[in-house]
């Protein structure tokens, strides 16, 4: 789990282009949204893309999205339990 | 009674040093490369983290060279915003293209996309300026600037404007210039050094970079030039040039013995530079003659960093030597004449005046 969640804070950094921030500044329970990292709509079908590209996950209802990003901790729980590769 | 144009900022970022300096003081002149790339200046001064992030170069360099510009006008918002560019967001198309063949059209992220389209530069300006005015990007190859500039005179003098943002930018993309090298409109890697003015080979030196200018229709302390005329003329035989250009300069009042300078867009190609060398030898002997694409390197828009340069000289009243291509010199410098041209396409010419 530990691996799984650097290795989403390197995705992250790498696919949002967050030139600023490194690995050690995003906390596990900081949120992704709004006041913790910041990241907007655009960077959502990111997140979207990585899941499905990488992870072989299909999110089917937009709605599930808000509680999977909501931090680096949610998004590790999520992929554990669904990924297909 | 139309309005005059102004030029009353200037901002550039180019191949040279071109932001923090007086005026290419220290300009070097690179013949060992085929591609030049930009001179970058510090973006975090211009462009916030969080908004840079999805930007390519020739977005962050359209926005620091039009913040430039607005700074040097004294200006903090504009009524229209035009740009100019022959290749926009080459560098975002790539990277989208690339993606849908490496990704075998599945996932496909939606930030490059975005940022991919011609208009990207002259959006994003706006966005940042809060600028909700006309918002107009020419994609026309070698005269893409000059039809910008075209537009922003004529609304201008036709009071739909009083300030118009006027740029040209392009940016070098890795698979377009790999393109341009198979195609050999690049200057193959044997062929060099380079010589500008007497080349003796095909291709060019190729560049990027992006030019912005303020232009109002009302004479500032701050004022560089008046924008006399500008006229494209998409094809003319080489025998035609010095004619268009007689006909151009009468249309104006002017004649050839009254320029005090005239910026020819010599690129180093062997197959077109006969264009410029014809006027060079003959038409404008006895003209101070000035060239900039050994500097800038050659681009659809380079004819911006042209019209820099001509704005410094009107403002100094100084040539810096690295630009002459001849010793011809004149007491002041108040008339300048620009013309570029592409492969024998794309003609255009620019006059400006003190």
């Amino acid at each position: 789990m530990e691996a799984l969640k650097e290795e989403l804070k390197n995705k992250i950094i790498t696919t949002l282009n967050l030139e600023d921030i490194a690995v050690e500044d995003i906390a596990d329970n900081d949120p992704l949204f709004g006041d913790g990292l910041g990241l907007d709509s655009i960077d959502a079908l990111e997140l979207i893309v990585i899941l499905d590209k990488d992870y072989g996950i299909k999110l089917v209802d937009p709605k599930e999205g808000k509680s999977i990003f909501q931090s680096i901790e949610t998004m590790a729980s999520y992929i554990s339990a669904n990924r297909t590769k | 009674m139309s309005k005059k144009t102004y030029i009353n900022g200037v901002g550039c970022i180019s191949t040279q040093k071109t932001f923090d300096t007086v005026f290419l003081e220290e300009a070097v002149v690179n013949h060992n490369e085929n591609v030049l790339a930009i001179v970058p200046p510090a973006y975090k001064e211009y462009i916030s983290p969080a908004a840079s992030r999805r930007m390519a170069k020739g977005v962050k360099n359209g926005i620091v060279a039009s913040a430039l510009a607005m700074k040097d006008a004294n200006v903090e918002n504009v009524d229209a915003i035009i740009t100019g560019t022959g290749l926009g967001c080459i560098e975002d198309s790539e990277k989208f293209l690339k993606s849908i063949l490496d990704n075998n059209e599945e996932f496909l992220t939606p930030t490059s996309f975005i940022q991919s389209t011609h208009n990207t530069v002259g959006a994003q300006i706006a966005l940042l300026q809060q600028c909700k005015g006309y918002n107009f990007t020419y994609v026309n190859g070698a005269v893409s600037f000059e039809s910008a500039l075209l537009d922003a005179k004529m609304q201008i003098e036709e009071n739909e404007a009083n300030s118009i943002l006027v740029g040209g930018v392009d940016e070098n993309g890795d698979y377009t210039t790999s393109l341009f090298k198979l195609a050999g409109r690049i200057k193959k890697e044997n062929d060099l050094p380079s010589n500008v003015l007497n080349a003796n080979s095909t291709g060019v030196v190729y560049g990027e970079g992006a030019s912005f200018f303020v232009l109002e229709n009302e004479k500032k302390d701050s004022t560089y030039a008046e924008i006399l005329d500008v006229e494209i003329k998409n094809s003319l035989e080489e025998n035609e040039v010095e004619e268009a250009l007689i006909l151009f300069l009468k249309s104006n009042h002017l004649e050839i013995t009254d320029l005090d300078a005239v910026v020819l867009g010599f690129d180093g190609n062997s197959d077109s530079d006969s264009y410029y060398r014809n006027l060079s030898e003959n038409a404008f002997v006895k003209t101070p003659q000035l060239y900039y694409k050994h500097l800038s390197g050659a681009y659809d828009t380079a004819s911006a960093f042209a019209l820099w340069m001509a704005s410094k000289i009107l403002k100094t009243q100084e040539i810096p030597e690295i630009i002459k291509v001849n010793s011809v010199v004149k007491p002041t410098y108040n008339t300048i004449l620009l013309y570029n041209q592409l492969n024998g396409k794309n003609h255009s010419f620019t006059l400006l005046s003190k």
